[in-house]
């Protein structure tokens, strides 16, 4: 093998060098002697990428020399697809034919009225359409028209328009297929016709608690009923019958009498229209 | 057969906005069916709400993940199958160390995923929409493939190709003895060496080139700082079918001139590739993920050419002047008189005749 000087082919955007005529004459036999042999032609390879990548103009910083890289040449698949370009949206529209600049706003502004320098949006704004004391009415008024209603009304009304504005761009874009990135499309169930509300979703336990209900109905409570496959059998959590106890404790008082005013009282008011009857023979 | 047709309404419903899809679903009759059916059509309706996030947090999170015009780095997934050899464990902890910043390693095996199969890449394609990979590395071991790695790429998070090597005669990192102070850091960019005639006439050696390139480069950058540079890749086609590929650090020492004289020493892991199976991507994917901005695509300055004595020269391209027929803001009348004549000789037969006939119309009802 005669050293030639050949010029390898250089990625330098890559950093990478290519040697496509080197042919192995023969394989060393010992693995270390192969990687002593990759590396020595691998330096030889490096050496010219480093030979063009240090002829590059470069600008000192800090922390070292940094050169300005090409683009790689090696053409390598994306891994996501193109974005697509969003359509203008109607504003920009307007403004392009109008000729209107976008001139960039400060954060805070003047307030002649206090005399001192409040922010534009946000709390204690300037020009806080709540905060007007006075409305001076004008000839054009109507008599029996509120002025602070009818401020609160446009200022829904120019809110409502701009939304709409805004619908109609994503709708706009998502035609095209370019929404932005954050806005994503999720499924809903569709709302019964008329309300707003959508169909509440029930849980499992109050599927389970259903057929425990249904079963109740039955002159063995649900006992004996054939169950489906996994079907567990309905929760009775309270005790089936209630004893008083034996012994009373301090402070209950009668509960033997308090039952029996229970029971009594109902009686009594069921049939309280038929009681009072002294008078009657 | 079925085809879609796809209506959609936007629905103004108070304050949230929902957007109405309606999906006709026609489905022709095929050449089975003898008697002239009418085809089936079904109405769908779809209702999908406008989501946006409700924090900045979150705006910022889903802006990483959305397709941009000029990428940033890929972030590559490990992941192991059914059974894992020694080597193979060692292989993919390897891997991921070398790409500590831009990978993910599931430590868990995956029974279900089998790169090459129809139906088993649905688990890695899931995978990588939720970690946001789109390069994988899939490490598995069996009888008939022992110390199987699947290298794979994928577009849009569906998958684009696929390369199957299995690696012998590994040695890791920490086998090569060498002066810890040259050893490469993380994130540093790679220099690559690719030797041997396979890379350009073997099929799957140039497609295992592409893969590797891909998967070790890292960020592309338009900016590079010359201190940096630490690690230096090689890989040597030993064979039609056998790969060397080795990881070198790098020394620069003091040469006479500006560019100083490259050392490589032998650091990292070191193993053979040998390839086994290999899927190319189909055309139009790879058509269509080939694709560069237009924007993106530096035009060529026309019309502008350098000269020794004149410096910067362009051309100035005068427009034929057309000096009879230009439009003037009045017209002499000599020229109305010329056109009344031309006109009355040209087009004496037609117009003359059917106004003298209106004329005598006029003449004899009047």
């Amino acid at each position: 093998m005669g050293e030639e000087h050949q010029q390898y082919s250089i990625d330098l955007g890559n950093l990478a060098a290519f040697d496509p005529y080197h042919q192995f004459s023969s394989i060393p036999d010992s693995r270390e002697d192969l990687v002593k042999e990759c590396i020595a032609h691998g330096t030889k390879l490096i050496q010219s990428v480093a030979d063009a990548l240090f002829n590059l103009p470069s600008t000192e910083d800090a922390s070292g020399p940094v050169v300005a890289l090409p683009p790689p040449s090696t053409k390598l698949p994306r891994e996501k697809p193109l974005p697509k370009p969003k359509p203008p949206t109607k504003w920009e529209v307007f403004a392009k034919k109008k000729g209107i600049q976008n001139k960039k706003k400060d954060k805070l502004v003047f307030d002649e009225q206090t005399g001192s320098w409040k922010r534009r949006h946000g709390y204690d704004r300037v020009n806080d359409d709540n905060d007007v004391p006075i409305i001076e009415a004008k000839m054009t008024d109507e008599p029996g028209v509120d002025p602070f209603a009818k401020r609160r009304s446009e200022k829904k009304q120019r809110v409502e328009k701009q939304e709409k504005n805004r619908l109609h761009n994503l709708k706009e874009a998502s035609k095209v297929g370019a929404l932005p990135s954050h806005v994503q499309l999720a499924a809903t169930a569709l709302p019964i016709t008329g309300t707003q509300t959508a169909p509440r979703k029930v849980s499992k336990d109050e599927l389970q608690n259903v057929a425990g209900m249904a079963a109740t109905s039955t002159a063995s409570g649900g006992k004996f009923d054939k169950k489906l496959a996994g079907e567990k059998p309905p929760k009775h959590d309270k005790k089936y019958r209630k004893f008083l106890p034996v012994v009373e404790g301090s402070g209950m008082g009668s509960l033997e009498r308090q039952q029996t005013d229970k029971i009594l009282n109902k009686l009594m008011a069921k049939n309280s229209n038929e009681i009072f009857n002294v008078g009657k023979n | 057969i079925a085809t879609l047709f796809l209506l959609g309404f936007w629905v103004f419903h108070q304050k949230t906005a929902f957007l109405l899809l309606i999906i006709i679903l026609l489905q022709v009759t095929g050449n089975r069916r003898v008697t002239g059916e009418n085809p089936i059509s079904q109405t769908i309706y779809i209702m999908l709400r406008i989501k946006t996030p409700k924090s900045l947090r979150a705006k910022r999170a889903l802006d990483k993940r959305a397709p941009k015009l000029v990428e940033l780095g890929k972030k590559t997934l490990i992941l192991h199958g059914t059974k894992t050899s020694n080597t193979m464990n060692a292989v993919l902890t390897e891997i991921y160390h070398l790409k500590k910043d831009n990978a993910v390693r599931f430590s868990r095996r995956n029974d279900n995923i089998r790169p090459f199969e129809s139906g088993g890449e649905t688990s890695l394609e899931f995978y990588s929409l939720k970690t946001d990979c789109s390069l994988f590395v899939f490490g598995s071991h069996s009888k008939k493939r022992p110390d199987n790695l699947v290298i794979g790429r994928m577009y849009d998070h569906h998958i684009y190709d696929l390369v199957e090597v299995g690696v012998e005669n590994f040695k890791s990192m920490s086998s090569c003895s060498y002066d810890k102070k040259i050893a490469p850091l993380i994130g540093s960019k790679p220099f690559f060496a690719f030797i041997g005639e396979g890379f350009e006439n073997v099929d799957e050696l140039k497609h295992l080139k592409e893969v590797l390139l891909d998967l070790f480069r890292g960020q592309v950058v338009s900016n590079l700082n010359l201190a940096g540079l630490d690690r230096v890749y090689v890989c040597t086609a030993v064979s039609s079918k056998k790969v060397l590929f080795t990881l070198c650090a790098l020394r620069l020492k003091k040469s006479g001139s500006v560019v100083p004289r490259v050392e490589l020493v032998e650091v990292g892991p070191s193993m053979d590739l040998v390839v086994r199976r290999h899927r190319l991507p189909d055309e139009g994917l790879k058509k269509e993920a080939m694709k560069v901005a237009p924007e993106l695509i530096q035009k060529k300055e026309k019309n502008v050419s350098k000269d020794a004595i004149a410096g910067k020269i362009g051309k100035i391209y005068v427009p034929d002047q057309q000096v009879g027929n230009a439009s003037l803001p009045f017209t002499p009348k000599g020229v109305k008189r010329e056109r009344r004549e031309a006109k009355g000789k040209g087009e004496d037969n037609k117009h003359a005749e059917k106004k003298q006939k209106q004329k005598q119309n006029d003449d004899a009802s009047a």
